[in-house]
C-alpha cells in the first residue's frame, strides 16, 4: 500500500481537473461523444425540469460510476452489462422515489424520462469506458464531469426554449408585458419537440466553429 | 379491431419514438450513415419492442401494479410492487434481448450475421424501455393493444432511421458549413423532419 501513497496525487491535481472540467467542453457527452442525447431533448421546455433532471443525471452517474468501480475487479467479464444495468436501476428507483416525494410536480413533468436515465447512454459509456478500468475517486469525479456537461446542454438549451417559447424563466416572467403590448408574440415554435434538435444543432455548430479539431469530414 | 389500428397508425406517426419523444437517438445518430445498416437496426428494434412491450405488460398487470397479486390469494390483494418496475422492466429487456440474439442464432444465421452487432446495442436503447414505460403510464386494456402499440413504435422507428439515413447519404454530395458537418446538420434535419411529421397530429381515428 505504501507505493500507492507515494502516488497519490493532491487533490486538485491538473488530471482531476481535466477529469471534471474536460466533458463540458471538448468531451461533451452531447455534442461530442453523442452520448445521452435520448432523455436530453424532451425534458427541455422549461428551465425547471431541466435542472431537476440534470441533477438527478450527474447524482446517477456519479454514483453508479463510484460503485462499480469499486466493483470492478469483481464483475465477471461476460455478465457485466447486467451487473450495471442492475446498479443503475437501482439508483433511478431511489431517485424517482425521492422525486415523487419531495417534488412531485416536477416528478409527474418527466413522466417517463426519470425511468429513461436506466438507458441514458451516457452512463452506461461513461461504467463501459471509465470505470471499468479505474480507481474509484477518478471514476467519481469523471461520473460527476459528464454529469456536469450533460446539465450544461440541457440547460442552455432549456433556457433559449423557455425564453422564446414562453417568454419566462424558471417561471418568471422574463419578458416585460410592454413587449407584449407592442405586439410581440412568443415563439410557439420553441415548445414543440423539434425546437430541441434545432436548438442542439446550433449548439454543436457553435462549439465546432470554435474548436476546428473537433470538425468532422463529412 | 377499428381502436387497435387507431394506436397502430398513432404509434407510427403521431407519437412517432423519435420525432415526438426523442427515444433511441443514440442508436439513431450513431448507425444512420448508410441505409442497409439502419435497416438492419429498424428491423431489430421492431422485432424487439414486438416481444418485451407486451411481455413487459404481463409483468406490470399480474405482478407489479397494486392489486395485481391477487391471484396469489387474499393476503396478496393489497400489495403495490409498482416502484420496481424499472427494474422488472430493463431485467426482462436484457434477458429478452439475449434470447433474441440466440433463437435468431439457431434458426436464421444470415439474419443473424446482418443483425449481429446490433442485437446487444438494443438493450440500451431508450426507445425499448421508453416503449415498456409509455405502455404502463398509458394503462392500455389488452394485451392486444400493448402489442400493437410496441410493433408500432417499432415500425415508426424504422422509419425514422431509414428516412435519415438516405438523407445522409444524399447529403454527402451538398457543401455544408464546415463546423456543421456530420452531427450538426443531422440534428437540424431531423428537427425538420420532426415538424414534417407534426402535420399528422390533425388525424382523428
Amino acid at each position: 500500500m505504501s507505493t500507492a501513497k507515494a502516488e497519490r496525487e493532491p487533490f486538485f491535481s491538473a488530471k482531476t481537473k481535466k477529469l471534471l472540467l474536460g466533458p463540458l467542453n471538448k468531451e461533451n457527452p452531447i455534442t461530442v461523444q453523442i452520448l445521452g442525447i435520448c432523455s436530453a431533448l424532451a425534458i427541455t421546455v422549461k428551465l425547471e425540469p431541466a435542472v431537476v433532471m440534470s441533477i438527478s443525471v450527474i447524482a446517477v452517474t456519479a454514483m453508479s460510476n463510484l460503485i462499480i468501480s469499486l466493483l470492478r475487479n469483481t464483475i465477471p467479464q461476460r455478465i457485466r452489462i447486467i451487473v450495471q444495468l442492475v446498479v443503475i436501476a437501482a439508483l433511478v428507483i431511489l431517485v424517482d422515489q425521492i422525486l415523487k416525494a419531495y417534488m412531485y410536480d416536477v416528478s409527474k413533468q418527466l413522466s417517463v424520462f426519470v425511468g429513461l436515465i436506466i438507458t441514458n447512454c451516457i452512463i452506461m459509456g461513461r461504467l463501459e469506458a471509465f470505470a471499468m478500468a479505474n480507481k474509484p475517486v477518478d471514476s467519481f469525479i469523471d461520473g460527476i464531469g459528464n454529469g456536469l456537461g450533460y446539465g450544461l446542454i440541457l440547460i442552455i438549451v432549456a433556457f433559449f426554449r423557455e425564453l422564446f417559447g414562453s417568454g419566462t424563466l424558471y417561471g418568471y416572467q422574463v419578458i416585460p408585458q410592454s413587449f407584449y403590448d407592442f405586439g410581440y408574440v412568443d415563439n410557439g415554435l420553441m415548445i414543440l419537440p423539434p425546437a430541441a434538435l434545432i436548438v442542439v444543432g446550433i449548439i454543436i455548430w457553435v462549439q465546432r466553429a470554435k474548436n476546428p479539431d473537433l470538425q468532422e469530414d463529412n | 379491431m377499428e381502436h387497435l389500428i387507431n394506436i397502430f397508425v398513432k404509434a407510427i406517426f403521431v407519437e412517432n419514438m423519435i420525432f415526438a419523444y426523442f427515444l433511441g437517438m443514440c442508436s439513431y445518430l450513431a448507425v444512420s450513415k448508410t441505409v442497409q445498416t439502419s435497416v438492419g437496426l429498424g428491423v431489430a428494434v421492431i422485432f424487439v419492442l414486438g416481444i418485451t412491450v407486451p411481455v413487459n405488460y404481463l409483468i406490470d398487470n399480474y405482478l407489479l401494479k397494486q392489486g395485481a397479486l391477487a391471484w396469489m390469494g387474499e393476503g396478496f390483494a393489497n400489495v403495490d410492487l409498482s416502484f420496481l418496475s424499472f427494474i422488472m422492466f430493463i431485467a426482462v429487456i436484457a434477458s429478452m434481448v439475449q434470447l433474441v440474439e440466440m433463437v435468431i442464432e439457431k434458426f436464421s444465421p444470415t439474419l443473424y450475421t446482418s443483425l449481429g452487432i446490433f442485437l446487444p446495442l438494443i438493450a440500451v436503447n431508450c426507445a425499448i424501455l421508453g416503449g415498456s414505460l409509455f405502455m404502463q403510464e398509458r394503462d392500455y386494456e389488452t394485451i392486444g393493444e400493448a402489442t400493437v402499440f410496441g410493433l408500432g413504435s417499432g415500425i415508426g422507428w424504422f422509419l425514422a432511421i431509414v428516412a435519415i439515413a438516405a438523407i445522409r447519404e444524399k447529403i454527402r454530395y451538398s457543401n455544408v458549413p464546415k463546423p456543421l458537418r456530420g452531427l450538426g446538420i443531422t440534428f437540424i434535419i431531423t428537427g425538420l423532419m420532426g415538424i414534417a411529421f407534426m402535420s399528422f397530429m390533425g388525424i382523428k381515428l
